[in-house]
């Protein structure tokens, strides 16, 4: 847990003081990562390096585990700090091995305890330490050395880690997989977590609080979804972009929407069965076709089961795709619009149909949420 | 001919004076190294200090050597040191100061922000940050600061035979007294083959001392 309270840093300059933060209050929870977003000269580094005192905070209090860090030794607190910055700096006069175990030989460990969690870390981020122990920073890529960042400030095992803009760096495609890496690393670790991040989008993925920064203040503190769906002023409404709205695709799961009834038929089935069960249903175009085990196999169009006689299995169509529940409405929509269809099934994880989800029913999902922030908004203003 | 067959008979001779002009030059910069480096350290912490330090040890690698044995001799004197070794090695150590202290101070600063943060960021006190990351990543220019000491001194002290130091200078001195073109010229060739061959010792030292992970080419700057 980190909490910080009334931070404020003040740089004093030729041409006056500059107030970088401006009493900063928040709190992370344990376990979670928090997002500090905004523009650039927003405040959000400069109170992300107040916590471990890179930069030194005018006034203010940091707790750590609910523990006030102001009287601790500096080098003490950022020992107990894993520290990942955009430039990565990796010390290239020391081997990947010598960088990895950095804290924990400046934390006096014996030589046989750190060797051992270096060859750990190297399997949490997935590579070998047979091959990269002994290689020297130069000798990687972007993304790899940006791994052995990552390595080098959880050596120690801190609670909390402060990153700014770790990946910032790092090509897009590389930047997606090791944010994906990141992510699955975090469901194990549980570490309490600030990351200053400019991109919106890598916020909205990563985090599971977003802090909006502008000009030294802290403007909105949500959850991403409550953020997409009720940003609190013009600022954050702008900041967010006039897509928000699509940004959200990717925070909502294809389970949050699906309907579990759906009308369905067999191969064994009549095209007139088909067309009647089309017609309880009340759908337009087509039925889904399943197969004793209830895995998708096809659809029977209404144009082929209202003029021909027979049986669906003579007369089915492929189906457009499947979706999985837990995969994104954003997947959801992107093969709804690639295959020109309303609707897709949805599968469990045995490959089981379980519902259906319509671009009706994605579409009043989204806008329940929005309409929900409007009445909220709207509310006291009318009561006033 | 008549040049090799001199330096062969006087090899004893030649191979003293260029022990001895080793041995001048290897104490003074080698003092000068051990006060240089700390100095160039210390001027990374304020740029007007830096200044007025570089300044000063600008002004001192301009003085001609012959005017500062020269200035010398009253000052030592006191202490019964006017003439001999003790001059020349002043001397040295002192042109030695402005290249050491320089690369010193340009190869600490040019330590890139970022791993300075970093360093600071796990938890580094400042001497840790200096042993095991910035003094490794300026070894190849300080190395590179040492070795252009050690080639312009090592043309100084030929000129400290004239205060009495000894060296290959000696031959150098005799052989325009003298009026003798063999000494004269086994001195220079001497004195130019032992600053060539210095320098590339001095250049797979600093190879041998630049750490592994640092590319080769970081040894220029001096």
């Amino acid at each position: 847990m980190i909490r910080l309270e009334n931070l404020t840093k003040i740089f004093e300059t030729q041409k006056g003081s500059v107030i970088a933060a401006d009493h900063i209050t928040m709190e992370v929870p344990s376990g979670e990562i928090c997002i500090l977003l905004g523009p650039s000269g927003c405040g959000k580094t400069t109170t992300l390096k107040m916590i471990n005192r890179i930069v030194p905070p005018t006034s203010g209090k940091v707790f750590i585990e609910g523990e006030d860090t102001s009287g601790m030794q500096t080098e003490d607190l950022r020992r107990n700090i894993g520290y990942v910055i955009q430039q990565i700096g990796l010390f290239p006069n020391m081997t990947i091995e010598e960088n990895i175990t950095a804290v924990p030989r400046l934390l006096g460990w014996d030589a046989k305890r750190y060797r051992e969690r270096a060859r750990e870390l190297m399997d949490v981020i997935a590579m070998d330490p047979n091959i990269y122990l002994n290689r020297y920073p130069s000798e990687l890529s972007g993304g790899q050395q940006q791994r052995i960042g990552v390595a080098r400030a959880l050596a120690a095992d801190p609670p909390v880690m402060l990153m700014d803009e770790p990946f910032g760096a790092i090509d897009p495609i590389n930047r997606a997989v090791i944010q994906d890496e990141f992510l699955k690393m975090q469901q194990a670790l549980k570490k309490t977590i600030l990351f200053v991040s400019h991109d919106i989008d890598e916020a909205i993925k990563m985090g599971d609080r977003i802090a909006i920064f502008r000009a030294g203040r802290l403007v909105q503190l949500s959850e991403p979804d409550d953020l997409l769906a009720a940003p609190k002023d013009e600022f954050v409404e702008s900041f967010l972009g006039d897509d928000r709205a699509l940004k959200r695709l990717n925070l909502v799961r294809v389970g949050d929407v699906v309907s579990s009834d759906i009308g369905t038929v067999n191969p064994g089935d009549t095209l007139a069965t088909a067309l009647k069960r089309m017609d309880e249903y009340g759908y337009q175009l087509s039925i889904l076709m399943v197969n004793e085990q209830n895995e998708p196999v096809g659809m029977v169009p209404r144009s082929v089961a209202s003029l021909t006689r027979g049986y669906c299995r003579d007369h089915f169509q492929p189906l457009p795709g499947t979706i999985h529940m837990g995969d994104s409405l954003r997947k959801a929509t992107s093969i709804m619009f690639a295959e020109d269809t309303t609707w897709l099934p949805c599968i469990d994880d045995n490959g089981k149909v379980c519902g259906q989800i319509t671009q009706r029913a994605m579409t009043r999902h989204l806008g329940a949420r929005f309409r929900a922030a409007a009445r909220t908004a709207t509310a006291p203003a009318t009561g006033a | 001919m008549e040049l090799i067959q001199y330096a062969w008979t006087n090899i004893d001779v030649l191979l003293a004076r260029t022990v001895e002009h080793i041995s001048l030059v290897g104490v003074a910069v080698g003092l000068a190294t051990l006060t240089g480096v700390p100095i160039g350290i210390a001027i990374t912490q304020s740029e007007r200090v830096a200044r007025v330090v570089l300044y000063v040890a600008s002004i001192i690698i301009t003085i001609p050597s012959i005017a500062l044995f020269g200035l010398m001799i009253p000052i030592l004197s006191v202490f019964g040191h006017g003439i001999g070794y003790v001059p020349a090695v002043i001397a040295v150590l002192l042109y030695s100061q402005l290249p050491i202290i320089r690369n010193t101070y340009t190869a600490i600063n040019n330590v890139s922000p970022a791993l300075r943060e970093a360093a600071r960021g796990i938890g580094m006190s400042p001497l840790q940050r200096m042993r095991q990351v910035e003094i490794p990543l300026a070894i190849p220019v300080i190395m590179a600061g040492v070795r252009t000491a050690v080639v312009l001194n090592i043309g100084v002290m030929a000129i400290a035979a004239y205060i009495g130091a000894g060296g290959l200078g000696t031959f150098i001195s005799r052989g325009i007294s003298q009026s003798d073109p063999r000494q004269l010229i086994v001195g220079a060739v001497a004195v130019s083959l032992l600053a060539v061959i210095t320098d590339y010792t001095l250049l797979a030292l600093q190879r041998w001392l630049t750490p592994k992970g640092l590319s080769r080419s970081a040894g220029a700057g001096a």
